[in-house]
């Protein structure tokens, strides 16, 4: 919390050579942000519209089904998926397992393709299935 | 004894030999636990919205209203709300390190998520208990 302005700091950001590694650790925190303020207002907005009556709910789905909207929904799914990914393979850090240069570069990359292959996957079925129309 | 002046030791000098804190891995602990309960209940809440046979408000709002709905839609909103919370206090306590700015984003996200989590467990509270 204290922090003397005189002293250097790391220089950790600017100076290393960038990785998939890196990436997938600052995507972590993106998707994360992301979804705490968007994803958090969406899910509060439909609860509340939800307990404020049939007119609020009305309003909700007009604006949550205006075509505009899929970008939103569609990004939401693939923070989702990118931040879950990203947990898991921090749980898998978190014992110990995965530091070996191979490996954790690929789990990195897996990660990422994980991420957008599972929200092309959602989205293919939904529309699919017509449940979104 | 030491007679050096505190003035000339780096923060690390003066705690150092001082003991843990016994809180070091307290917050790493709740992230890890609001995780994995957020990302059950998450999966358990999309499984359930696809699984209603639309989405209009009767049909939502009789499922919700359901104890087994109910009760899960709970816990998740307080396990996200907390794990958003703790994520969002990381990023501020990372990158911003003006101590007044500090402090009004870790006070915003506190009262914000707070505010946020009891809209939710009111909204539930009311579906569940019948109100109108």
């Amino acid at each position: 919390m204290h922090r003397n302005p005189a002293r250097p700091m790391s220089p950790h950001l600017t100076i290393w050579k960038w990785g998939p590694h890196m990436a997938v650790s600052i995507l972590s925190r993106i998707t994360g942000v992301g979804l705490a303020l968007v994803g958090g207002a969406m899910f509060t907005w439909w609860l509340v519209a939800l307990a404020s009556g049939p007119d609020a709910y009305a309003t909700f789905q007009g604006w949550a089904t205006w075509p505009w909207m899929l970008v939103i929904w569609i990004g939401l799914t693939w923070a989702a998926f990118q931040h879950a990914l990203s947990g898991i393979r921090h749980f898998v850090l978190d014992i110990g397992a995965g530091y070996e240069l191979k490996t954790n570069k690929f789990w990195s990359i897996m990660v990422m393709l994980g991420a957008i292959l599972l929200t092309g996957l959602t989205w293919t079925l939904l529309f699919w299935t017509r449940l979104f129309a | 004894m030491t007679t050096e002046s505190p003035r000339m030791k780096t923060p690390l000098g003066r705690v150092r030999g001082l003991g843990s804190a016994r809180s070091g891995a307290h917050h790493w602990w709740h992230e890890r636990l609001s995780s994995v309960a957020s990302l059950i209940l998450l999966v358990w809440f999309f499984v359930s919205l696809l699984r209603l046979p639309d989405l209009d408000y009767p049909t939502v709002r009789e499922w919700l209203a359901a104890p087994l709905a109910a009760v899960p839609m709970l816990l998740l909103i307080v396990t996200m709300f907390w794990h958003l919370a703790g994520g969002l206090r990381v990023v501020v306590e990372d990158y911003v390190h003006e101590e007044g700015s500090k402090l009004f984003w870790l006070v915003l996200i506190a009262f914000g998520s707070l505010f946020g989590a009891g809209l939710c467990l009111f909204a539930v509270a009311k579906l569940a208990f019948g109100g109108g």
